[in-house]
């Protein structure tokens, strides 16, 4: 709720911290509507578009309108997939635009009281520690392994949940004991000749959840004659924090992590998740008011990568032979990845030289699939209304395998198959782990040949 | 004109147009309200009444008839992509937005006509009937988001003016919903119709101040065989002016004949980092379709022309793949010219094209008089400029030298024999100076015509005609 006295804060400090000059910046040509989901879901819906969102800071930055609940919901259904933003030819930053509101609207928004314990658990508790995120994940990985999960969903626990939240403990990935976790050595040499030295950002769910994944990633790095560090120290990016209006949060979090990159001063840092890399590539400017941070941060920033990025630079697929048996691929983008990062060939080149399979391409592969960090579990409407239209898509390309290149977009394509009732044909995985699993196959199918 | 209505005024009207399309599509949030406030217009901002989204064309003869009944302003939108503030409802209201009005209704392949509901985006007309081998020419800049409806207000241009018109040029036949709540037809998929007043070119380019058009007919032509692109580049903004002129003279009609200047081409290569020249002081973008030869011939001959009046290179469009990333370049000007300051005021000031390096001139020494800064693009071989002026609204000093550079350049397009207005219409931005160029007693023919068919004055009301026209200032030269 946002009491009237909020409102009157929220407005000001929309005049003190909105970037005025960013807000102008966009011309309201309109260019950004037909690549907005959201617009395109809501059948044209002007409040759930960006330029009627940057409209609406700007109603309020001016005194035009009084924030309400209803300005909170348009800003909450953004997806922050930022298609917007490569589309804008004004090069407005409306990623930021956004954050900068929702965390105003976030600090002075009353909430009920187990929001706030939850938001707190969350954002303050669970996610800048590590450890805890070593043991929630061992939480779960008990609950899997100890047929808890099969009694739970017996008895319909689930059911209580939004529909999204209840699919999606059946998908998420099995995971690894803490031990194996702890016991993973930080240190990875190179095979073949030496290129350069690339330091793993290992990310708070890739290092749990995804843990196989982050070690695909380390053995692709290795293969493509990079010496891997996993530096210690490092916490989770901050991206749910900044997307979720705890930004003062999330430059704390960005500080610890480049300081610990900055110990191991490597040649690379490379991640292996979009949503993640989007925010990395972002310290820069979530620390622009304090300079000496900025400076480092901005170092920080000229080093990261995502892992296909990397490979394809160093030759990777010219150099190893990739091989799977027979079937049609296709690859969703990670909306971070392309739209932030800006890498979106490198992936589709890296599966198109595998050998044995057909890629075919899909229509809309450049659209949000919904997941959007948390977006699918409060937003659940939404997400699966565009879920289920990306699944159509998915179908079109007959594809067996869908590859995804970040944890989030992973799980809800996971979702997707099982919605549609199609786990006994079609499969989720991340590019790390099939581009491993295509070394793999092509030198047992080179052995049988010899 | 429209005084604001009570709250039991505007209770009762939200009711009553609750009755016609449902609640789902009457909205009267803040939020609602706040973004159909505005369209791409800068520097104007006003909230509806009312969003209201019919469903079919008898809804919107409906809510036509309560509004003229009660008094109350409609505002017609389509994406709200237009320029001259057409959208913006100054005097409140109802915006009657055409979102639920987006079908494709007809693809006649035997008469060559493709039948739409208003809220249909041009780009998916365009997509559509070219699947089939037809084309349907006029693209606007905004084709990818703008509406037929809106397109058909506004008398839409393009790229492709040059060769195959306008808008205009390509409708056929309308339904129109009227403020007395009928709806008529105008028009039908007839080369030869003379049964009447040309009702439907009436309506077209009307900026919603006659009626609201409830369903198009449109006429498509087969699509060209083959097209090529090619790039002339100046260090000379006049050579790339004489230029224009000379391709006309010579009797060639190439299908887009563009010009960008310097400041221009570097905005658009900020954005689109494709490698434009931007070295160049100015640049031709030239193409031509049709049957492969003749569009050999025709290049051959244009680039000849190009390095006659002194280009200092022409290049090829190696493939078509980059000819349209030339073309998707263009149509990003204005928007990519935004980044540059805070406010991007663009006009759209049209001479004979014969004239076209004489404005081309003008407008640099207008920009160097009154010390503003003004980058010009457009489509030159029609005729069509877009000097675009890049200020700061908050500098109220400097708006007051825009406004008297553009009142400049509009004496010197109608000196020219030119126009105010090319392709983005009248609204509210120009029409101050439209008795400039209609004179008197042509602005009062207007007032007869709007008089009979809105008699209450409730379509799109603070357009097109001023409450005050501008002293023309040269009137002694």
């Amino acid at each position: 709720m946002i009491t009237e006295a909020a409102k009157k804060k929220i407005q000001q400090e929309f005049k003190e911290k909105m970037d005025y000059d960013e807000l102008l910046n966009c011309m309201r040509c309109g260019f950004c509507l037909p690549s907005c989901p959201t617009y395109i879901e809501t059948g044209g819906q002007e409040k759930y578009s960006p330029r009627g969102r940057i409209a609406l800071m700007k109603g309020i930055t001016d005194g035009v309108i009084e924030p309400d609940e209803d300005i909170a919901h348009s800003l909450d259904l953004c997806l922050g997939c930022r298609a917007c933003e490569p589309v804008c030819p004004s090069g407005v930053k409306y990623g930021q635009l956004l954050e900068d509101a929702r965390s105003i609207i976030q600090e002075n928004k009353k909430q009920s009281v187990p929001v706030k314990m939850l938001r707190k658990g969350i954002f303050e508790e669970l996610f800048p520690n590590q450890k805890r995120m070593e043991q929630a994940a061992g939480l779960l990985g008990f609950y899997q392994r100890s047929g808890l999960s099969k009694v739970v969903r017996k008895v319909g626990f689930m059911d209580l949940f939004p529909e999204s939240m209840a699919t999606m403990e059946k998908v998420l990935p099995k995971v690894p004991k803490r031990k194996e976790i702890k016991q993973r050595p930080r240190y990875f040499e190179h095979e073949g000749t030496k290129k350069a030295t690339a330091a793993l950002f290992a990310g708070c769910m890739m290092d749990t959840m995804f843990f196989s994944t982050n070690n695909a990633t380390i053995k692709l790095l290795q293969k493509a004659g990079c010496d891997v560090v996993i530096p210690e120290n490092q916490l989770c990016c901050g991206a749910l924090h900044g997307h979720g209006g705890e930004l003062e949060k999330a430059r704390e979090m960005a500080k610890r992590n480049i300081e610990a990159f900055e110990a191991v001063d490597a040649d690379y840092i490379i991640t292996n998740a979009g949503g993640c890399g989007a925010f990395l590539i972002e310290y820069d400017h979530i620390l622009k008011d304090e300079p000496e941070w900025a400076e480092r941060g901005k170092r920080f920033v000229s080093k990261l990568k995502d892992i296909s990025a990397i490979l394809v630079d160093l030759d990777f697929h010219k150099t190893h032979s990739l091989r799977l048996p027979e079937q049609t691929i296709t690859y969703q983008d990670s909306c971070h990845l392309r739209n932030v990062m800006h890498t979106f060939e490198e992936p589709r080149i890296l599966l198109r030289s595998i050998d044995g399979v057909r890629y075919e391409e899909m229509e809309g592969a450049d659209t949000c699939c919904g997941s959007a960090g948390v977006y699918n579990i409060v937003e659940s409407e939404m997400a699966m209304q565009i879920l289920d239209h990306k699944m159509k898509k998915v179908e079109q390309t007959e594809a067996k395998t869908i590859v995804t290149a970040n944890p989030g977009c992973l799980l809800e394509m996971k979702l997707g198959v099982e919605r549609e009732k199609l786990t006994d044909r079609v499969r989720a995985v991340h590019i790390a782990d099939l581009l491993v699993e295509a070394l793999e196959y092509a030198e047992k199918t080179q052995e049988a040949v010899r | 004109m429209f005084s604001a209505k009570s709250k039991k005024k505007l209770k009762q009207l939200k009711n009553r147009l609750t009755e016609i399309v449902g609640t789902e599509n009457v909205d009267d949030s803040t939020s609602g309200r706040l973004v159909y406030s505005y369209d791409a217009t800068p520097n104007y901002q006003s909230l509806p009444d009312f969003v209201v989204s019919p469903r079919k064309a008898e809804e919107v003869a409906a809510v036509l008839k309560l509004c003229n009944d009660t008094a109350t302003p409609v505002i017609a939108r389509g994406s709200g992509t237009n320029l001259c503030a057409d959208t913006c409802p100054v005097h409140g209201g109802v915006v009657l937005l055409l979102k639920n009005m987006n079908r494709i209704l007809e693809l006649d392949k035997e008469n060559l006509t493709i039948t739409v509901q208003p809220g249909v985006i041009t780009k998916t007309i365009s997509e559509t009937v070219e699947k089939e081998g037809l084309f349907y020419p006029p693209d606007p800049s905004s084709m990818k988001i703008s509406t037929i409806g809106g397109n058909i207000s506004e008398n839409s241009g393009g790229l492709r003016g040059l060769k195959y018109g306008v808008t205009r040029d390509y409708v056929m036949a309308l339904q129109v919903a009227l403020p007395n709540g009928e709806l008529i037809r105008t028009g039908g998929k007839l080369t030869k119709d003379v049964a009447g007043y040309d009702l439907t070119r009436l309506f077209v380019g009307s900026e919603g101040t006659l009626g609201m058009i409830t369903e198009i007919t449109l006429k498509l032509i087969p699509k060209p065989e083959s097209q090529k692109t090619i790039l002339a580049l100046y260090q000379d903004i006049e050579a790339a002016g004489r230029t224009v002129s000379a391709i006309i003279a010579h009797k060639m009609i190439p299908v887009t004949l563009e010009f960008l200047d310097q400041d221009t081409l570097k905005a658009v290569e900020d954005f689109v980092h494709i490698g434009l020249p931007t070295d160049a002081k100015a640049i031709l973008l030239i193409k031509q379709d049709g049957p492969e030869e003749i569009v050999e011939r025709d290049i051959k001959k244009i680039a000849e022309i190009c390095r006659d009046e002194q280009a200092v290179d022409v290049q090829v469009a190696a493939t078509d793949e980059e000819a349209d990333k030339l073309t998707t370049a263009r149509r990003s000007a204005l928007s990519a010219l935004a980044r540059l300051k805070p406010t991007t005021i663009l006009e759209d000031a049209t001479v004979p094209r014969s004239e076209i390096a004489k404005m081309v001139r003008a407008i640099a020494d207008i920009a160097k008089k009154h010390n503003v800064r003004i980058s010009t693009f457009g489509h030159a071989g029609d005729g069509n400029l877009h000097p675009t002026c890049l200020t700061d609204a908050r500098n109220t000093e400097e708006m007051k030298r825009v406004e008297e550079a553009f009142a400049e350049i509009f004496e010197k397009a109608i000196e020219l024999g030119g126009t105010l207005t090319g392709e983005h219409g009248v609204g509210m931005t120009k029409a101050p100076y439209l008795e400039w160029k209609l004179g008197e007693p042509g602005i009062e023919v207007m007032r007869g015509i709007k008089q009979a068919i809105d008699p209450s004055g409730i379509m799109n009301p603070g357009k097109v005609f001023a409450e005050k026209s501008k002293e023309r200032m040269a009137a002694a030269k």
